[in-house]
């Protein structure tokens, strides 16, 4: 096999492949997370909850108080860098929203590509120190499992790759091939991992929320 | 004759080629004397070929030095060609079209330096060709049989056009198919040029669903120095600068891993091209005929395929320099490349998959949908059991102590 063959092999029937893993895995694991349902609560409640699950889906996106920035500085500083940096470099480049388009039928606007090479850049670096991180500090390494590191490797090489592609490191078809290829496999692997809180932590966090605005007396 | 690959390390095609200027009245002025030494002695080697013409040692290696840069060699190579030249005798070609459109050798006889009637009278001898042989007929195959007899192992074969491997009846000429006038001919060549997209990786006769069975010549003569030189058609300045090179030096310049040579298909149309300024600025065209496409933006959403083409295009471009596809506002196909009818619509971007995806995720969704109903409905089951199979605790449980 050549590169061609290669880069049209995961251009047509790898990608035919890890979509429908990637959506059958979703649409299993979504709707039997969401089936399981809780316990009718059975105190009177104090309201709904409704706009207290909401509420506690964005104030989380901030550390609640000083305390808790100033214990984890470092993972929040470098998540959110990662996390952003993830989702700009997935939705806001150029090649990408074409995928996109084709997929949904609409499209949006794009930021230059040395935009996003530095955004990449910054994602990969915020990657590896949570990395090192992670392996350096105590409690995280005994925390951490063979998955936790699994789960790493595949979202850092479609960065990595996507970066290297772009440049034309090596031979571009190769580098086209292996990024698509490394972005299946993230795909095939999503809905059976970790990664699945991506689509699950709006609603842990709803439900949180409300669960909690449910709770006490009104006054 | 050593026809393998040689130690000459070709440098990277000259990309800018405003020098052909100059050499074109030189080109003039060669196939202008072309004819002077007609009635004398027949000329063995290209030198006395070109001083039977009435050439002087300074048009040699004026000569010598067209032929380097068209080949893109250094100009500390002329000494070398012109010492290959004194002492190369012409070589015989014996050119082979099969399942093709003729389009190769309509780009060839546009080659402008070296020209066709400068490779075929200075160059080579060119014993055999549907197209450009004036003979026909019993006359026309005698001529093949003749030089096949005359050079065996020597002779240069060149192909155009794939080979059906279904029913032979497909493509045949003078009676014999394809299949069978390749492996007759092949035998005593000493190397072998396929030319086209169609002979060095079956082109468009092989594309899906390829009913005539097509393949390359790659993939029925595997004992036999080959090189290929793509695109659909190739540009006639390749076409001519590769034969000019093997005329030379009597092997084959250096190849990569599809066995194009590197001097010419060392390079990435995106990365050569004029508008990659515009595609790294996020400057695209939409349309063919929208604001950015006036302006020249990138085609890259239009389906541009030149990010994984390797040619000259960008640089060598066509018609004597004056454009190639990216310019005259289309984007590029990827003609060079192997299957590229294959690879995905022509109109649409490199990041879209070539096989339809929307389907799929329909039918993944309604599958992944069952397999969840069944999951709640066998968790609720779980559920039901569980509290079917539950023990009451009763105060005195609680009491129990553990013994």
């Amino acid at each position: 096999m050549n590169y061609v063959d290669f880069l049209l092999w995961v251009r047509g029937p790898a990608f035919q492949i890890a979509t429908a893993i990637f959506i059958f895995g979703l649409s299993w694991r979504l709707l039997e997370i969401l089936s399981l349902s809780r316990k009718p609560e059975l105190a009177v409640v104090r309201e709904r909850g409704i706009a207290g699950g909401f509420r506690t889906i964005f104030r989380r996106f901030l550390p609640v108080d000083d305390n808790t920035f100033q214990r984890s500085a470092f993972i929040i500083t470098a998540g959110y860098i990662f996390h952003l940096g993830f989702f700009i470099i997935l939705l806001l480049f150029v090649p990408h929203i074409l995928f996109f388009r084709e997929f949904f039928g609409f499209s949006w606007p794009g930021l230059p590509t040395p935009v996003i090479g530095i955004i990449t850049i910054m994602t990969l670096l915020a990657l590896i120190a949570l990395l090192i991180n992670r392996m350096r500090h105590p409690v995280l390494r005994f925390l951490s499992g063979f998955e936790d590191y699994f789960v790493w490797i595949v979202t850092f090489l479609p960065v990595l790759t996507g970066y290297m592609a772009f440049h034309h490191f090596f031979h571009y078809p190769l580098m086209l091939a292996l990024h698509i290829l490394s972005v299946e496999l993230l795909m095939i692997v999503f809905p059976f991992t970790k990664l699945m809180h991506t689509f699950t932590w709006f609603i842990s966090r709803w439900y949180t929320g409300s669960r909690a605005a449910q709770k006490g007396v009104q006054v | 004759m050593n026809w393998e690959l040689g130690n000459f390390v070709p440098i990277y095609y000259n990309q800018d080629l405003t020098g052909f200027g100059n050499l074109f009245f030189l080109r003039t002025f060669i196939f202008r004397k072309s004819y002077k030494g007609k009635n004398m002695s027949t000329p063995q080697t290209i030198y006395e070929s070109l001083h039977h013409q009435g050439f002087s040692r300074r048009d040699f290696l004026k000569f010598c030095g067209i032929s380097a840069t068209i080949m893109g060699l250094s100009p500390s190579m002329i000494p070398r060609i012109a010492k290959a030249l004194e002492n190369t005798p012409k070589k015989s070609v014996i050119w082979l079209s099969f399942q093709e459109c003729t389009g190769c050798t309509e780009s060839l006889i546009r080659a402008h330096a070296p020209t066709i009637e400068g490779l075929i009278f200075d160059h080579i001898s060119l014993d055999y060709h549907h197209t450009l042989q004036a003979a026909s007929g019993r006359a026309a195959e005698q001529a093949r049989e003749n030089a096949m007899k005359e050079h065996h192992g020597d002779y240069l074969l060149v192909v155009d056009g794939s080979i059906p491997m279904g029913n032979p009846g497909y493509s045949t000429s003078a009676g014999i198919s394809s299949l069978d006038m390749l492996k007759e001919v092949a035998s005593g060549a000493g190397a072998i040029i396929a030319i086209g997209t169609c002979a060095a990786y079956g082109g468009l006769p092989h594309a899906a669903p390829n009913p005539t069975g097509a393949v390359s010549v790659e993939e029925l003569i595997t004992n036999k120095p080959l090189i290929n030189i793509p695109g659909c058609p190739p540009i006639p300045a390749v076409i001519a600068g590769v034969i000019s090179y093997i005329v030379t030096f009597g092997q084959l310049p250096k190849r990569d891993s599809l066995k194009r040579p590197i001097t010419f298909f060392g390079q990435n149309i995106h990365d050569r091209c004029y508008r990659r300024s515009f595609y790294d600025q996020g400057l695209f065209a939409n349309s063919f005929d929208d604001e950015g496409a006036k302006k020249g933006w990138c085609l890259y959403k239009l389906g541009c395929k030149g990010p994984v083409t390797y040619n000259a295009c960008a640089t060598t471009k066509w018609n004597e320099n004056v454009s190639f596809p990216i310019e005259a506002g289309h984007g590029c196909l990827g003609c060079s490349e192997p299957h590229f009818w294959d690879a995905g619509h022509f109109y649409q971007a490199l990041s879209v998959p070539t096989r339809e995806i929307v389907g799929t995720a329909g039918y993944a969704l309604a599958a992944g949908a069952a397999v969840g109903v069944a999951s709640a409905m066998l968790n609720k089951k779980k559920k039901v059991d569980a509290t079917k199979n539950h023990e009451t605790v009763t105060i005195h449980d609680l009491e129990r102590t553990s013994s």
